[in-house]
């Protein structure tokens, strides 16, 4: 189960709205080992494609090093979708490599219907599970 | 002196859960041939037959290893090398 707060909910669809219809992606920091994330990191989609994306590997690298000079790991990593539903592609089945984090995945292939959905993928077993909204 | 090795989370089961190791090595074609023979199976994790994996950035100290010489980089004692899986998908 995700539990993560209404605001970082917010922020994330917020994000996708903004680079809509490209596709948005990010991570959210937490203390290692806590699984609650906290710090909102909006990443530059390197390939600003409406069917793709990379984290830039240079911001990558600093975004990561932050996080472990502060003792943190990503909680969650996000991205959206932007015309098809927020379910886990093969493509980023194969690339999930983060054993710890939560994916999210944002749909806003329809306005009146946004999806926000969290996953587990492990060795490229995809498992769907709760998202719960707690007090910030 | 030696060069250290920063390994990502999802290959700490090469290394008994170290998050740096040392290695040593001209090149970093040399270093990770030098990290497989302390760590076996770190190795194909990194490269394949046509050299860095895509789904893997290295870095030597501050830069992206694919900006610089690839594989033939020349690293030397005192640099840091940090591995990190490359984060990416889409929708197919």
């Amino acid at each position: 189960m995700l539990s993560i707060s209404q605001e970082l909910v917010d922020k994330i669809i917020a994000h996708a709205w903004a680079d809509h219809p490209d596709e948005a992606c990010g991570v959210i920091a937490g203390s290692v080992g806590s699984d609650r994330p906290e710090r909102f990191i909006p990443m530059e989609n390197a390939e600003r494609s409406p069917t793709f994306y990379r984290f830039d590997s240079m911001e990558q690298f600093r975004v990561w090093r932050e996080m472990d000079d502060r003792d943190e790991e990503p909680v969650v990593v996000y991205h959206s979708h932007t015309s098809t539903e927020a379910y886990p592609s093969r493509t980023d089945i194969s690339y999930a490599s983060e054993p710890n984090a939560h994916y999210v995945l944002v749909s806003t292939a329809d306005p009146d219907n946004v999806q926000f959905r969290s996953f587990r993928v492990l060795d490229g077993v995809v498992t769907e599970e709760k998202v719960e909204i707690v007090q910030a | 002196m030696a060069i250290e090795v920063r390994i990502p989370t999802i290959l700490r089961t090469y290394t008994d859960g170290a998050k740096s190791v040392n290695a040593a090595g001209a090149t970093l074609s040399d270093l990770i041939g030098d990290l497989e023979s302390r760590h076996p199976g770190l190795k194909e994790r990194i490269v394949d037959d046509s050299g860095l994996r895509r789904f893997v950035n290295v870095y030597l100290n501050d830069e992206d290893v694919r900006f610089l010489g690839g594989l033939d980089t020349p690293v030397a004692d005192g640099d840091t090398v940090t591995v990190l899986p490359a984060v990416a998908g889409g929708k197919r």
